[in-house]
């Protein structure tokens, strides 16, 4: 009798734990599944990318300015040129302050007020590039009244500062207080300490926080809309109208023509491939540096 | 925690740092020893510039919030609350409404999270919990690409490669099975709300996975091994276990997610259709309000139209920063070592 009893009960244990068996197989298929779907995008995107693009990529497009609709030929040489222009605005005037910031953080902003900045550096990072861009237009494009690559750099300035400063911040409170302590006890003073022995100590760091807010804003096209605007021939004047190079994609990639098209893929390419080079090249740095594990 | 007490520098005070035995020997004192005013000062000029640094910071909130309430006021006192409920967006005549702009932002960001969600917890589940270890890097790293790829990038491949899926294939198999409905009808143009949702989807997955990954990793190892040891499966352990657990941060993620879509330009600008139209059907194009920000506001030419622009980017940047803030809370809750609490 009891035998019987102890016999069924575990044959209910045997199929409910089948039933549980199967849902378990099916989660883990379904979330294998998930894993799939997403990085089926992916591959799309960069087969797509290597596939329309190389065809279209040669030492023309490298080298000319587009060339009238119509014309085979012509490049985006002045786009990526004036990307490198406001790029290279951006970073003076963006990794200084975010740096700066970072420091004054990790190094001072124990108080009210450094919670304040750490919390309006991270709603800053959420703000919708576009507008960003709008600001860039109030305070440069109204003031100077006409689009420039200033604005354009202002804009991605903007962009840069929050993330470097959490970057450094996070990175230079990492770097242990025994090492500070050993400079100051050597009679170092404390901004001396600060940038040869703290700063130092971080420095991978702290490259990493900011060449990973360089491919950030270098693919940014909303904030250069309305402010560094495009343009068709070579610019090396801050103050005027710049091309760049996802506004070029951009406006190639919803025109109707055929060969800006090819042209847009070309430059995406391009683009692809700098900031993929970039962010691989930080973790490579970051991966040998002293402090990784952090990025 | 430690790092905090470095205010308490031990020679700050002159006598201190040029003691007696030190100033007996003159030749022995190497020269950056010398604490005197200069370094003093350089000490209070280097603390205020990267004070000066931290307040820029402040300052660029403060400028953004400046710049859009100043340059919003004319459509503000033009239409009042109005604006965001009227949907006649007529430049020629100039009388804006925003509502179909606020629509096509809600629906796409919406639709966009319908896809994704399931997606990106699917993966930090696989990631986190089933995958073998050797993959997890590998997994993680590729999944975070998706998040380095530009919006830009992203919209050209729509153009070209989503698209045409979605009008020849996707489209019509939606409106023969589900047609019924109403909400996926009429001519599959592939340009329109649908694709606009789908390509927001991609684009967020990385970020909400990435954010689920962090707080099922914040989980503490012991409350996975007590429901194994009451003989739980393991996905009813990663269910109990640790997506219980985790769910106010999933939350959070997810909420990060809808932000980043909210004020996702170009992408959706290049496959939505740009049509100011409130349509019930998800084939229809639409529009959304980063979008006419990107398209219209470099050839706005009146005053009022401009500043109906301004309005329309014042009210994104506030949704996103009410949306950023509570995602940022409800991450912190978990990750913050709070206790974690049943499921149930």
């Amino acid at each position: 009798m009891s035998r019987a009893m102890t016999l069924k009960a575990s044959q209910a244990d045997l199929s409910v734990s089948l039933w549980r068996r199967a849902i378990d197989l099916l989660a883990t298929f379904a979330a294998g599944s998930a894993v799939v779907l997403v990085l089926l995008p992916l591959g799309a995107v960069f087969g797509y990318l290597v596939y329309k693009g190389i065809g279209s990529l040669n030492w023309a497009f490298l080298s000319q300015t587009p060339k009238p609709v119509g014309e085979a030929g012509g490049g985006m040489a002045n786009a990526i040129a004036g990307s490198a222009l406001i790029l290279g605005i951006a970073s003076v005037i963006g990794v200084p302050v975010g740096i700066g910031a970072g420091v004054y953080l990790a190094e001072y902003g124990r108080n009210r007020l450094g919670d304040l900045i750490r919390f309006t550096a991270d709603v800053l990072n959420g703000v919708p590039s576009i507008v960003i861009g709008i600001v860039a237009y109030g305070i440069v494009v109204l003031r100077q009244r006409h689009f420039s690559a200033l604005a354009g750099g202002v804009a991605l300035a903007i962009m840069m500062i929050p993330t470097i400063t959490r970057a450094t911040e996070e990175m230079v409170l990492l770097v242990p207080t025994a090492v500070r302590e050993a400079a100051y006890g050597l009679g170092v003073s404390r901004w001396r300490t600060t940038i040869s022995i703290t700063l130092r100590t971080a420095m991978s760091g702290v490259i990493t926080g900011v060449m990973l807010a360089f491919a950030r804003v270098a693919g940014e096209t909303a904030p250069l809309l309305f402010t560094a605007f495009g343009n068709t021939y070579w610019n090396w004047n801050m103050n005027q109208p710049t091309a760049a190079l996802p506004l070029q994609i951009f406006v190639y990639a919803i025109s109707p023509f055929d060969e800006w098209h090819r042209q847009a893929w070309a430059g995406a390419l391009v683009l692809i491939v700098l900031i993929v080079v970039s962010v691989s090249a930080v973790r490579l740095v970051a991966g040998r540096g002293m402090l990784k594990g952090s990025s | 925690m430690a790092n905090r007490a470095v205010g308490a520098h031990p020679l700050t005070s002159p006598e201190l740092a040029v003691g007696p035995a030190l100033a007996a020997q003159p030749p022995a004192k190497p020269e950056f020893l010398i604490k005197d005013s200069t370094s003093q000062w350089a000490d209070r000029t280097f603390q205020f510039a990267m004070l000066a640094c931290g307040l820029t910071v402040l300052l660029l909130v403060y400028l953004i919030i400046y710049e859009l309430t100043t340059k919003g006021t004319l459509a503000r006192h033009a239409f009042g609350w109005r604006f965001f409920f009227q949907s006649d967006w007529d430049p020629v005549n100039d009388r804006y409404g925003a509502l179909s702009f606020v629509y096509g932002t809600i629906v796409s960001s919406l639709l966009a999270l319908l896809i994704a969600v399931p997606l990106a917890i699917g993966v930090a589940v696989f990631i986190t919990e089933m995958s073998p270890r050797w993959l997890r890097t590998p997994l993680a790293f590729t999944t975070e690409l998706l998040a380095a790829i530009p919006s830009v990038i992203y919209g050209l491949w729509a153009i070209f490669v989503l698209v045409p899926l979605l009008r020849q294939s996707v489209q019509p198999w939606l409106a023969r099975y589900l047609g019924w409905t109403g909400l996926v009808e009429g001519p599959p143009y592939g340009i329109g709300m649908l694709a606009a949702g789908v390509i927001l989807a991609i684009m967020i997955v990385p970020i909400i996975s990435s954010i689920a990954r962090e707080v099922m990793t914040a989980v503490p190892q012991q409350q996975r091994e007590a429901v194994l040891a009451l003989g739980a499966t393991r996905w009813e352990m990663i269910r109990m276990g640790v997506l219980g657990n985790a769910r106010a941060g999933i939350w959070g993620g997810i909420i990060l997610g809808l932000g980043r879509a909210l004020g996702e330009t170009m992408a959706v600008t290049m496959v939505i259709g740009n049509r100011p139209e409130i349509a019930k059907s998800l084939f229809a194009p639409g529009y959304t309000m980063a979008s006419v920000i990107a398209n219209e506001f470099s050839e706005a030419s009146g005053e009022l139209y401009l500043s109906s622009l301004v309005e329309v980017g014042l009210a994104l940047f506030l949704v996103t920063i009410v949306v950023n803030v509570l995602a940022q809370l409800l991450v912190w809750s978990v990750t913050r070592g709070t206790p974690a609490r049943s499921h149930v």
